[in-house]
């Protein structure tokens, strides 16, 4: 479940505010790069391998867990045949044009770069040191403590919702002959079952968490560890991918006059 | 209930993170027989046991029930020959009153209303609490969810009751009270993993000892049981 | 069409960045707004119960039932915490549940975390809550009432869903907007099977848990939803993509929005540089007003809202 990878690469050791930043800029250069500009998608790519090799992640193996969001380009298949444009072929009485399918290509290579970016940010970030990166971009103080509870508690109650999901295997047996499952309502009310039951425990834990947090002096203060300061030599490694996009998408420009 | 022989063949399982969990595990159990599985913790008593109703899964080895190999398609009709019963009550009882997590085993096999009511009733009879078919399962004591825990397994009639750590975390009465409840249970086959020694001794006429994912002792208890020096080479002690 | 219709995450590149800050802005906007919400009625003993909370929010929507084939349903969890928690502490473990789920797991994009929030995290919350206690009084039976409440907010997420995608021009309003609605009908089911059963179980193991919701002022959860809804419409319609062959059309069939005449300046696709144009600039320069005066007007909401609270409760 964990996607943080250990290592030390440059990409590692980079400030992890500098990290958000690089990635944000990322995907906004990525969506915003027309689906004409065809030259961009394999320079921005490049961009993304050299940021992952750099993380000694593996480029192939990024690019490959970048295709996660393909499903939802079913939503975006409609558009080769509701854009105006040259005609390809007909199917079924709609006419699908290229700058349709162009269109639909561009949104798959817009998401499969986003989440290369957004991987190799999880991927060379230990998650408290995003939480830190949050809090110096402004993001409010109690929502970044929240999330750190969250996450410190993520991997026990999943693990409970397992042991919960054992519990039903175990008993789901099947008879051969007779119809087995007991009614689809029945298992959408034993799924509830188990989702409360698994609320009750939740809450009952927190309890215990308080409990425990008021004997160690917690008096509703929460600290951040303060993060580590800016350095020049940062500012410059991660200006670097910056630059590059904005060389692109100028490039682009260029090429569109 | 029908009656079967468990036939496990050369089982090999690792974690994710590449630890040898149980190592060319084989083991025959014939109908009826009351085995108990040993070893100290880490040994993959818990992990042999979660093999037995497809919960692990394993591409090295076999596990047979009355020649049905265990696969993706078997596994909904093994299940319904072994009972597992887990360590932790807590992890088997999911439903809000009992009467519902005794009857989702029936229910899930697809049995009319009258007939998971009667086998409902004779599993909580059997764990000896009838009383308690109304109750809400989550305020019950450990010794009453176990009982329970049990007799939701029971209520699918299973010929092999597989049980891991019956009588771990209970006081001295409730543990006489469960071996009591084990002892009368019926002819069925029963695999218990447990540290309980006495349990052992008075309950299972035959003992297999694992460890390191190994079995290092297969055989009648009243031999291995004894033989201090085997037990005390397996972090074990003879009662 | 099955996988990103059930799956109500948006990724990145589906929506354009215009549309996707215009999710930031209101997005930020009601958060903070929850945030002075629970800081003043819960104190600080909430946050490690929040916090639990999203985790159980994530493990709950592990936990599926076989629907058929191979498909099964599952709970998106918007209306549970809702109704258990109230809508602004909710809106706080939801939209902690969607970030992490975003940044640590990439479901859902960076840029879309905005209207991934305001769908599963603000929208579902509230119109839970708000629909399951309205229903209650006129019900008396709160399982029906939570049942409709919980088929409710998948139904207007859906819809939220599909007008986001269209209005960025990457689903063409009337094949999405139908498409979604009819396969969260169905899917809505599920949660609202799964929400009940749910609170039933809670109700007979701990029924002093179901009343930990802070309640809010009558019409203010109307009243956000609204103004959320509002937003949304005002300030991303204008960046809609201008192709006549789909929103514009669909709009002129259906007398859509006024609004919507107002968009032939072409922002994407076919523009070509990261810059915005300057009609598009003045909208969005009126949109940061409007956003700072429904800031304003949502303030004072809460503070309407805390002050009908405590007469409420002498």
């Amino acid at each position: 479940m964990e996607r943080f990878v250990a290592g030390s690469s440059p990409l590692h050791h980079l400030d992890a505010r500098i990290k958000v930043i690089i990635t944000l800029v990322l995907i906004v250069s990525f969506v915003l790069t027309p689906a004409e500009a065809w030259p961009a998608y394999p320079l921005l790519w490049a961009v993304i391998g050299s940021l992952a090799a750099a993380g000694q992640l593996g480029v192939g193996r990024v690019a490959l867990r970048g295709a996660v969001a393909l499903p939802f380009m079913l939503a975006a298949l409609p558009l080769i045949f509701t854009t105006p444009g040259q005609p390809l072929l007909t199917v079924f009485g709609s006419t699908a044009s290229e700058e349709g399918l162009a269109r639909v290509i561009a949104i798959l290579l817009k998401s499969w770069l986003s989440v290369q970016a957004a991987l190799i940010l999880t991927m060379t970030t230990p998650f408290s040191d995003l939480l830190w990166a949050l809090t110096s971009l402004r993001v409010p103080r109690t929502l970044v403590i929240i999330m750190g509870f969250m996450y410190r508690y993520l991997f026990i109650l999943s693990d409970e919702a397992h042991r919960l999901l054992r519990a039903r295997s175990s008993r789901s047996a099947v008879l051969p002959g007779s119809k087995a499952g007991g009614g689809l309502i029945w298992r959408g009310l034993v799924a509830g079952s188990m989702i409360g039951n698994l609320f009750v425990r939740s809450y009952e834990r927190s309890d215990r968490v308080y409990t425990a947090m008021l004997a160690r002096g917690y008096q509703g203060q929460m600290r951040i560890s303060n993060p580590p300061p800016l350095t020049r030599r940062s500012l410059v490694w991660g200006a670097l991918p910056i630059v590059a996009v904005i060389l692109i998408q100028l490039m682009v420009l260029w090429w569109s006059r | 209930m029908s009656h079967h022989r468990i036939t496990i063949q050369d089982l090999t399982f690792r974690y994710p993170d590449g630890r040898l969990a149980l190592d060319r595990v084989s083991l025959h159990i014939e109908p009826g027989e009351r085995v108990a599985l040993v070893g100290p913790n880490g040994a993959g008593k818990s992990t042999l046991l979660l093999h037995l109703n497809g919960i692990l899964r394993s591409n090295s080895g076999t596990i047979q029930v009355s020649e049905l190999p265990l696969n993706d398609r078997t596994v909904g009709q093994i299940r319904a020959w072994v009972g597992l019963v887990f360590q932790n009550p807590d992890d088997q009882l999911f439903c809000p009153r009992v009467y519902d997590d005794v009857a989702f085993g029936p229910l899930h096999m697809g049995l009319p209303d009258d007939q998971v009511r009667v086998r409902v009733e004779s599993a909580l009879a059997a764990v000896g609490m009838s009383l308690y078919s109304d109750r809400v399962s989550y305020h019950l004591s450990l010794g009453e969810k176990k009982r329970i825990a049990i007799a939701t397994v029971l209520s699918m009639e299973p010929g092999i009751l597989v049980l891991d750590e019956p009588t771990a975390g209970l006081d001295p009465r409730a543990r006489r009270s469960l071996i009591h409840l084990l002892e009368n249970l019926g002819d069925q086959t029963l695999l218990i993993a447990t540290h309980d020694m006495r349990l052992v001794r008075d309950l299972c006429p035959r003992i297999v000892v694992l460890d390191g994912g190994c079995v290092v002792a297969d055989g009648p208890t009243a031999d291995i049981l004894y033989n201090e020096h085997l037990m005390e080479q397996h972090g074990l002690e003879t009662p | 069409m099955f996988a990103p219709l059930i799956a109500m995450h948006i990724p990145d590149g589906f929506l354009t960045v215009p549309v996707a800050l215009v999710g930031w802005i209101v997005m930020s906007v009601v958060v903070g707004i929850a945030l002075r919400q629970t800081r003043h009625q819960l104190g600080e003993r909430q946050i490690p119960l929040m916090g639990i909370l999203a985790a159980f929010i994530f493990a709950a929507q592990m936990i599926n039932f076989p629907v058929m084939g191979g498909t099964s349903g599952h709970l998106i969890g918007g209306a549970l915490i809702g109704i258990l928690l109230g809508p602004w502490a909710a809106v706080l473990v939801m939209t902690t549940v969607v970030a992490v789920q975003a940044v640590l797991f990439q479901d859902g994009g960076l840029l879309a975390l905005g209207f991934n929030t305001i769908n599963m995290g603000i929208l579902a919350p509230f119109v839970g809550h708000t629909v399951y206690s309205r229903l209650c009084k006129v019900l008396k039976k709160e399982l029906a009432a939570a049942a409709i409440a919980a088929w409710l907010t998948v139904i207007i997420a859906a819809a939220a869903t599909a007008l986001e995608l269209a209005i960025s021009g990457t689903s063409p309003l009337d094949v999405a907007l139908p498409a979604m609605l009819g396969i969260h009908a169905l899917i809505g089911v599920g949660e609202a099977l799964i929400t009940v059963s749910a609170l039933a179980f809670i109700r007979q193991t701990r029924p002093d848990l179901l009343r930990t919701a802070v309640p809010i002022a009558k019409g203010s959860g109307w009243i956000t939803v609204g103004l959320v809804i509002a937003l949304i419409i005002a300030f991303a319609s204008p960046l809609a993509d201008s192709d006549p062959d789909g929103l514009e059309r669909v709009a002129e069939d259906k007398a859509f929005l006024d609004q919507a005449e107002d968009a032939p300046y072409e922002i994407l696709p076919d523009y070509t540089v990261p810059f915005i144009s300057d009609e598009a600039l003045t909208t969005i320069a009126a949109g940061i007003i409007g956003v700072l005066v429904v800031a304003g007007i949502g303030y004072g909401v809460a503070r309407v809202a805390r002050q009908n609270e405590t007469i409420s409760q002498t």
